[in-house]
């Protein structure tokens, strides 16, 4: 009896309480390591002040309200950034997966595009836009174009011609066989960009708010490196791995939403 | 007697569409049974793939209502000539010709896949078999009857996903009845499923042909099958119809009765035969 084989099994057998807990078992292990390591001075506090020690620096900046419009500020940045992006990727990806001109058209020039490194247009970007709104959002929505665009095109053209075919015969319109077929078709495939998306959307922007903002997560950190508050560097470090995850959960969130015909997201 | 009430009640439903055309039938034909089934006529017909001609000119007539199966070996042409019915190719010459002009539905293809939307519910899949009129009021009450017809009317809210084989085939029947077409084009739709299923299926077609008496066209490679179901077999060699050979056993037909076993044995002889001169060249 292989591993796989038990798995339903063991599945069958999770209380739905419990199995919520389970993946937030190491996080809160580590915490508790890295307090006992402050406590007992293995970690000197210069290096990496405790949990303790970062929990309070966050309640202060959250009691004078500066944490939570920064949070703000950057969580408002990628939002847009990535509706941006994410719209441009999935339009050129749908007119690239469904016209042949199109393709021909722009393909060759967005592949060349997309070995560029995002993050190296940052003098150019700074140059063009200075350390405006427009300077975070346009690199966002570059970082975020690709995997949009990529996936969305690969989903597109590994539909199943015979589905299509099928279609045809029962006599859909072009809109229909795009809305009942091509598009559910595609949409496993979109949301791996999306996810893949979703990471590059946090780390252009915390990148491009360190190197030059006056205003988000990236700029507090990097404000707090120059007083030496490292208590509040930790603190912004954490919060973009809840960010993170917080981004992450609700794509599946979606997923499980719309793909419930998908035999791997189905609840048995 | 059964058997009748079931085929008026059946008719009685699409009587409004049909009216004036099985009067028509009726008149023409005097006595004959009446069939909402579409004659079929076809002319030289050829079909080549690049410089493969897989037709070399095939002739057919085909009265409406009739169980035709075609059998051949694999390559012989035979599904090629099963698209071109059912419009999915275009012909190189020659011409596939219905009686009267058919409607958009009157001509309906089942695949050897069940070519199911795994992301839209049984009844929604069967839904999309009424084309154009999927968005009429009646749509889903349609689609129900036509699922209660293949006795599954109970899944109609699963995921195709949770189908067995069988299943997912009878929902794609379903999809192609629905609409109520004149012509069914069956392209070997029970060629993946097991033995048992397999005979279930065939009884399943059987019936539905007769309750809503179109004219069927079986591309199969099981001769037994051929046999069982149709009234009318013909052999395809090398793009031509080779044999044409009207099975006159009454139905219901006893799968494993000697009548049978005799017609599938000398179509069977004529096939291997064909084949060996074939390998001897």
């Amino acid at each position: 009896m292989s591993l796989i084989d038990s798995l339903p099994r063991v599945r069958g057998l999770k209380l739905p309480r419990a199995d919520g807990l389970i993946p937030w078992i190491v996080p809160l292990v580590i915490i508790l390591i890295w307090q006992a390591a402050c406590v007992t001075g293995f970690v000197p506090a210069r290096v990496l002040p405790a949990p303790t020690d970062v929990a309070l620096a966050g309640w202060k900046l959250l009691l004078s309200g500066e944490l939570v419009r920064n949070i703000w500020v950057s969580f408002w940045r990628a939002s847009v950034g990535f509706v941006i992006g994410g719209g441009i990727g999935f339009a050129f990806g749908l007119a690239n997966g469904l016209s042949q001109l199109s393709s021909k058209l722009t393909d060759t020039t967005l592949q060349m595009v997309r070995n560029i490194p995002h993050l190296a247009l940052i003098p150019l970007v700074i140059l063009w836009f200075g350390i405006d709104e427009s300077a975070k959002l346009f690199l966002v929505a570059l970082g975020v174009f690709f995997p949009i665009y990529l996936n969305t095109l690969h989903g597109i053209r590994t539909v199943d011609p015979q589905l299509i075919e099928m279609g045809r015969v029962y006599g859909m319109s072009d809109g229909e066989l795009f809305r009942r077929v091509i598009f559910p078709g595609a949409l496993p495939s979109i949301f791996v960009g999306v996810r893949f998306a979703l990471g590059i959307m946090w780390l252009t922007l915390i990148v491009a708010e360190t190197i030059a903002a006056s205003s988000g997560l990236g700029y507090m950190a990097m404000q707090a490196r120059e007083f030496m508050l490292i208590d509040v560097v930790v603190l912004s470090i954490l919060i973009y791995a809840l960010l993170g995850k917080l981004a992450d959960s609700a794509s599946r969130a979606l997923e499980r939403l719309t793909l419930s015909w998908h035999p791997a997201f189905q609840k048995h | 007697m059964q058997e009748a009430l079931r085929l008026r009640r059946s008719d009685a439903e699409v009587r409004d569409r049909t009216n004036f055309i099985e009067h028509a039938r009726l008149r023409r034909h005097g006595a004959q049974v009446s069939s909402r089934g579409l004659p079929l006529t076809i002319r030289n017909l050829r079909k080549s793939f690049g410089a493969n001609e897989v037709l070399r000119g095939i002739d057919l007539r085909i009265p409406a209502g009739q169980f035709v199966a075609i059998v051949g070996r694999s390559g012989c042409g035979k599904s090629t000539l099963l698209r071109l019915i059912a419009g999915l190719e275009t012909v190189s010459a020659g011409s596939v010709g219905f009686g009267e002009t058919a409607a958009a539905g009157d001509v309906r293809m089942m695949f050897q896949e069940p070519r199911l939307l795994p992301w839209a519910r049984v009844l929604s899949n069967v839904e999309v078999g009424l084309g154009r009129e999927r968005t009429s009021a009646d749509a889903q009450a349609r689609a129900e009857k036509a699922l209660t017809e293949v006795g599954l009317g109970e899944k109609r809210g699963e995921w195709p996903a949770v189908l067995s084989g069988g299943q997912k085939q009878r929902v794609a029947l379903a999809r192609a009845l629905v609409s109520h077409p004149r012509v069914l084009a069956f392209d070997e739709p029970l060629g993946a499923l097991d033995a048992l299923t397999r005979i279930s299926m065939q009884l399943l077609l059987e019936r539905v042909w007769r309750d809503q008496t179109f004219t069927a066209i079986l591309v199969t490679h099981d001769v037994a099958e051929a046999v069982a179901l149709a009234d009318r077999v013909l052999v395809i060699e090398d793009g031509l119809v080779s044999h044409d050979v009207t099975v006159d056993i009454p139905r219901p037909r006893r799968r494993g009765s000697a009548d049978l076993a005799a017609l599938e044995g000398s179509i069977l002889r004529h096939l291997l035969q064909s084949g060996d001169d074939l390998s001897e060249k």
